[in-house]
């Protein structure tokens, strides 16, 4: 069954007509050749494939396509721009917060969705105090990033880029 | 992944109607399990009706309770004021869940249906009962890790697998339902069944069934209350066992107290037994273990997830004692 | 002789940064292809037995079909002698999850459910996955990975234990373990199918251009012409950006025969295939589970009298693997009596092959766990146990070190770590939580692969390219040989562009053994310095030059390893038995380290998948099925960001005269030896209880 949508992605309006069964990453990555986010387990289980969707980040591979008809879609391709890396982005060059970078365009859509979750106060698991304000230390950082899984381990230095993110 | 028609539902009774008409019809909601059971071939609806963007993303106040819209983001719920303030069990529950992406999107009637993480089920090349009814439980002799403890059957011994709703059992929440024959309400205790001989049914939903919102009554002695998760892994992960619990303390005395448990069963697990052995008694740590024993004595654990009864016990006095020292 | 100045050394950042974060780095499926089809695999759902009819009606009849393979229409493959990569070539099923067919269709949503459709019924046969120490048809490999011999016996162990003051005789156990690198695999392969031969087999005239995410390009050509019986120089592989691999990708594996297959069966149209998340549990290899027998003996100074490490664990019944898991015990300390030994049960198991630090990591837990419980049993500090048993030259070959600085690693870390504030087993207690540090030892052989070509261009303008087929899978080899070429050229960095990752270029030997960087890097050096030979200061446009990697003669004189201290720090939770690792520091000693920002990166990213190793990882075989029945990232527990708080890396400032143009042993694979074992052992310290089998999970410490 085909349906046809229409999305906005990294700025750009994008008509689409696809299979319903098409997720958001597939319609991405498949259709509109959009490959930053990646597939890692197609499961929501991994957070490579993470995207702003209005805003918020979300694991593409769970959405359907035709679910987000009139959608902004922000991906990290979308976050650098004219080939200036996004603040979180440059952060990830200098403290090398990756390493086969193929979870870093998820991470980086990630950490910049959660700072935005944590300006406007939103508390995690391990925020002590539920109703003060919530000071973003590494212990934050690890825990609201923890949807992001990196195997090559960069996490310590994921946390370092983020920590001059969060002080500044 | 088999084809499909996709609706997006303009108000709750056309999607009740869309999805009663059709056999084979399903509601989607934030589709982070649903959308994944599809891939994998456990579920195969032919019509998805979306219910995700029908106008019941409120969370309303009521008369000292809350009233939580089924289309409310788990991440939304957890940071709402009211949430934080005056039911803290239920906004870590959310927090200790899943993902911060995943929360953005998953919804609070989509969290309660969320079906069983159990390996076999999630996997159409091995029997299980639940998926397919009479194929057999490929569980039972098998990996039973994350499996129950406590009111699982020769059939199924499947957990249920949401951190909020044992938060929401604990706290006597209720939930709105629009069915083809109109709206009713039920305690969220009683939604969920244990699997006896048809474990291929979580819920006392019947097809077309709606869940509209939660509601949870006014509980003030819930500001003091706290959600325990044991898990292998320090986030992301899901429940080896968890406690969520409220304690209302009359100097060293146990006043009231709320008490439930994930991980160990069916169903998020009321521990009605523990709550009245507690009720009236001295909040001590002996006091507690004692509850949780009686709680306990009725588990069956299975030879891969023995350990989740000493597991639970502990969990249980951890989090009553840590309640009981923030009291005091 | 090349002076190092300019860039070895320094912390050069990733020279493909950029392109990673913001996402413009193509990985293979990300590659643009002309009108591409997709595919998905059939499985076998038997462990053994044979396929006896297959149903591909309704699949075939799916809109957007464009073909369904199975072994009885699949082009016939020239040489079916690895059964592993033997795809699509018989009926028989070997273990669940094997490739039994393929569906091409024009969208990935067809092809997958079209498979799903493929009915395949079996003549099932008994099937055994179970490892156990006392089945029968255990059996000595012929050798074990890396060309060691199986067996190894020196002097008498059993009467040095009998004699022995204090001994130490345990069984220690890992499990099944997968790399599971972020980028699934994927072979996207495209045919210039000149003519067909009789038979539908590959004639002489067909090319292959696979795109592939692979740790070596040319390793793939030449195992895949080999395969379809072409030419090697009729088959191009290209992977400039790799998604991780830890071994998984260093070889061929059968998804790449079949993208090949299932390419050839749609003529005209290039073929993507991404194995799922799931299928790389059963198709991507794995590390074997191990049963391992340590037995130390000692005298009451705890000096070593004997050394035994004797291993059982599996390999696939269709194809051997055997991992070389107590190699490490015959170099390590110094005792008169040694003896080692691997036996193999060779079952229905999906086909097991590299992972990070094969053999060394499942190894060391179990030696490194034993040291620590010798210590205990001598009373002695585990470092001063260490350090009295730190031998003068190699026990086993009787050489020299080229360099061998372990209890440089131990003290170093030691102090660093704050070891002295280690109290006795089970005495500390902060809050609800048990408090313990545990240290081990590391090591990593340095290998320097033969076979490797470099060659450098003069662009003019002051640029030079450098090309090598080599690869980089997040390790920083790509920004190293960078460096190593501008050092070697005596230019600026930035004059240099170094090309990789194609099968076109140079020949490269695969990115494995923690050898890429010495190995391509002296193949770059030794063109670098050709090319000034040749051509000195003042080259003109076009000018090139290359050459091979030279021969290493110091190898042979040299006993050549590299050393490393663990030291962790780990807090259980006193109710529920949960670990967390507040801290980890690794000291080692490399030789050279080229760049010290990625290299950090390397050894914490070893470090970090061997606290993941000690806490979390286990693949659970359902042996009634021979199924992993945990296979995806929700229940095949990696590492997350909040398991990972403090863990970092220092190394000793040393070069290793020996190894090389570079003085560099390798780097990539040390970190994740002995990691468990520290941790492990910090559990001990902080519980009392001491853990012989990973991973150590909550309910093992519960009380």
């Amino acid at each position: 069954m085909d349906a046809r949508i229409t999305l906005r992605v990294d700025g750009r309006v994008r008509p689409l007509a696809l299979d319903t069964r098409t997720t958001l990453l597939d319609a991405l990555r498949d259709h509109l050749s959009v490959t930053s986010p990646k597939k890692g387990c197609d499961h929501g289980q991994c957070g490579a494939c993470t995207v702003l969707l209005d805003g918020r980040r979300v694991v593409s591979c769970l959405i359907l396509a035709v679910t987000c008809d009139g959608a902004e879609v922000t991906t990290a391709q979308g976050l650098a721009q004219e080939g200036e890396p996004h603040p979180v982005q440059r952060a990830f060059l200098e403290k090398d917060a990756f390493q086969c970078g193929f979870c870093t365009p998820g991470q980086v859509c990630s950490a910049v969705g959660m700072l935005e979750e944590v300006k406007a106060g939103h508390p995690s698991e391990v925020t002590d105090d539920l109703t003060g304000p919530v000071t973003l230390d590494d212990e934050e950082i690890r825990e609201r990033l923890s949807g992001n899984l990196c195997r090559c381990g960069a996490y310590v230095n994921i946390v370092a880029a983020l920590r001059e993110e969060a002080e500044s | 992944m088999i084809p499909f028609e996709y609706l997006r539902a303009g108000d709750p009774a056309e999607a009740v109607a869309a999805v009663a008409g059709r056999p084979g019809a399903a509601f989607l909601g934030g589709g982070t399990n649903l959308v994944d059971h599809m891939k994998l071939g456990v579920a195969g609806p032919d019509l998805l009706v979306d219910v995700s963007r029908l106008p019941l993303d409120r969370v309303e106040e009521t008369a000292g309770g809350l009233r939580i819209g089924a289309a409310v983001r788990n991440s939304d719920l957890a940071a709402h004021p009211l949430v934080r303030e005056r039911y803290p069990v239920l906004a870590r529950a959310l927090l200790s869940g899943a993902s911060g992406q995943l929360r953005n999107v998953a919804t609070t009637a989509g969290n309660l249906l969320q079906r069983t993480r159990c390996p076999y089920f999630q996997d159409v090349t091995t029997p299980c009962n639940k998926r397919v009814p009479g194929s057999g439980c490929s569980a039972a002799g098998g990996y039973t890790r994350y499996h129950a403890i406590l009111g699982a059957s020769e059939h199924c011994v499947a957990t249920h697998p949401s951190d909020m709703a044992v938060a929401m059992v604990a706290l006597d929440a209720v939930v709105a339902v629009l069915g083809p024959g109109g709206a009713r309400t039920l305690p969220l205790a009683e939604l969920y069944r244990l699997p006896g001989d048809a474990p291929q049914r979580d819920t006392v939903l019947e097809h077309g069934d709606l869940i509209i919102a939660v509601e949870l009554p006014h509980l003030p002695f819930a500001r003091r209350s706290a959600y325990r998760k044991v898990r292998d892994r320090a986030s992301f992960s899901f429940a080896l066992v968890s406690v969520a619990a409220a304690l209302d303390l009359d100097g060293g005395l146990v006043r009231d107290v709320r008490l439930a448990l994930g991980g160990v069963a069916h169903k998020p697990w009321r521990a009605t037994r523990a709550e009245a052995e507690l009720r009236g008694g001295p909040a001590t740590e002996d006091a507690f273990r004692r509850a949780a024993e009686a709680e306990l004595a009725a588990a069956r654990p299975l030879p891969g997830n023995a350990f989740k009864v000493a597991m639970t016990r502990n969990a249980v006095v951890a989090t009553l004692r840590a309640l009981a020292e923030e009291g005091r | 002789m090349t002076v190092w100045r300019e860039a070895v050394g320094t912390p050069a950042a990733r020279v493909e940064g950029p392109a990673k974060v913001t996402g413009r780095a193509g990985y293979t499926y990300d590659r643009p292809v002309t009108d591409p089809a997709y595919a998905f695999p059939v499985q076998a759902t038997i462990a053994r037995g044979r396929v006896a009819s297959i149903d591909s009606a309704a699949a075939a009849g799916v809109e957007g079909v464009l073909a369904v393979v199975t072994h009885r229409d699949a082009a016939r493959l020239a040489d079916t002698g690895d059964a592993e990569l033997a795809v699509l070539q018989s009926d028989e099923v070997g273990f669940r999850g094997q490739f039994v067919g393929v569906v091409v269709a024009e969208t990935p949503q067809a092809a997958r459910y079209a498979a799903g459709l493929v009915r395949v019924e079996y003549e099932q046969r008994p099937h055994d996955t179970e490892l156990r120490a006392d089945r029968p048809g255990l059996y000595a490999p012929e050798q074990v990975n890396g060309g060691f011999v199986s067996d190894t016996d020196e002097g008498d162990v059993d009467a040095a234990m009998e004699a022995a003051a204090v001994t130490v005789d345990r069984a220690y156990t890992t499990p099944m373990e997968f790399n599971s690198p972020m980028e699934p695999h994927v072979s996207v392969a495209v045919w210039d199918p000149g003519e067909r031969a009789p038979g539908g087999g590959f004639a002489e005239g067909a090319r292959l251009t696979l795109f592939d995410s692979t740790q070596g390009p040319h390793v793939v050509r030449s195992t895949l012409a080999q395969v379809f019986g072409l030419p090697p120089e009729r088959v191009r592989v290209i992977s400039p950006y790799v998604g991780g691999g830890f071994g998984s990708k260093g070889m061929p594996h059968a998804h790449n025969v079949l993208a090949a297959l299932a390419a050839w069966a749609v003529p005209g149209r290039p073929v993507k295939l991404a194995l799922t998340r799931q299928q790389m549990f059963a198709l991507a290899g794995h590390r074997t589970p191990t049963i391992q027998r340590v037995r130390l003996g000692a005298g009451a100074d705890g000096r070593l009298t004997a050394v035994a490490h004797e291993v059982v664990e599996h390999t696939s019944a269709i194809k051997e693997f055997a991992e070389q898991t107590a190699v490490g015990a015959r170099m390590m300390y110094a005792a008169p009596n040694r003896r080692t030994s691997h036996r193999l049960a060779a079952l229905d198991v999906p086909v097991p092959s590299w992972m990070r630090a094969p053999g060394e990591a499942p190894g060391f837990f179990a030696l490194e766990v034993a040291m620590d419980e010798l210590a205990q049993a001598c009373g002695l500090d585990p470092i001063e146990l260490r350090a009295r048993n730190d031998p003068e030259v190699d026990p086993e070959s009787g050489r020299p070190w080229s360099g061998r600085h372990l209890v440089r690693c131990l003290r170093e870390g030691a102090a660093r770590f704050g070891w002295a504030e280690r109290t006795a087993p089970g005495t500390r207690l902060v809050g609800r939580e048990l408090v313990g540090l545990g240290v081990a030892a590391s090591t990593y052989p340095y290998y320097r692969l033969p076979g490797s070509r470099a060659v450098v261009e003069y662009e003019g303008g002051g640029r030079y390219t450098v090309r090598i087929g080599a690869a980089d899978i997040g390790t920083g080899a790509w920004t190293a040989l960078t460096q190593i070429a501008a050092d070697a050229l005596g230019c600026r960095l930035r004059a240099v562009r170094v090309e990789i990752g194609d099968s076109d270029l140079p020949a490269a030997t695969v990115a494995g053994g923690s050898s890429g960087t010495t190995s391509w890097g002296s193949a770059v050096v030794a063109a670098c310095r050709a090319f000034r030979h040749v051509y000195g200061e003042q080259p003109p446009a076009g000018a090139e030059a290359g050459a091979d990697m030279p021969d290493d003669p110091d190898a042979e004189r040299f006993a050549m390893h590299s050393f490393g201290a663990q030291f962790a720090e780990v807090r259980v939770d006193a109710d529920t038995g949960e670990v967390r690792v507040p801290r980890m520091l690794g000291v080692f000693s490399v030789g050279r380290v080229v760049n010290p920002r990625t290299a950090r990166s390397q050894f914490i990213g070893g470090m970090t998948m061997g606290l993941s190793m000690a806490l979390h990882e286990r693949g659970v075989l359902d042996h009634r099925t021979g199924h992993v029945i945990n296979h995806d990232l929700a229940e095949y527990h990696i590492a997350t960001h909040a398991d990972v708080v403090d863990v970092d890396a220092v190394w000793l400032d040393e070069e290793d005269v020996h190894a090389g143009p570079l003085g560099a042993r390798g780097i990539g694979e040390i970190g994740i030896v002995g990691a468990a074992a520290a941790i492990a052992n910090a559990v001990h310290n902080a519980t009392g209880v001491r853990v012989r089998d990973l991973p150590i999970t909550p309910d093992v410490l519960l009380r």
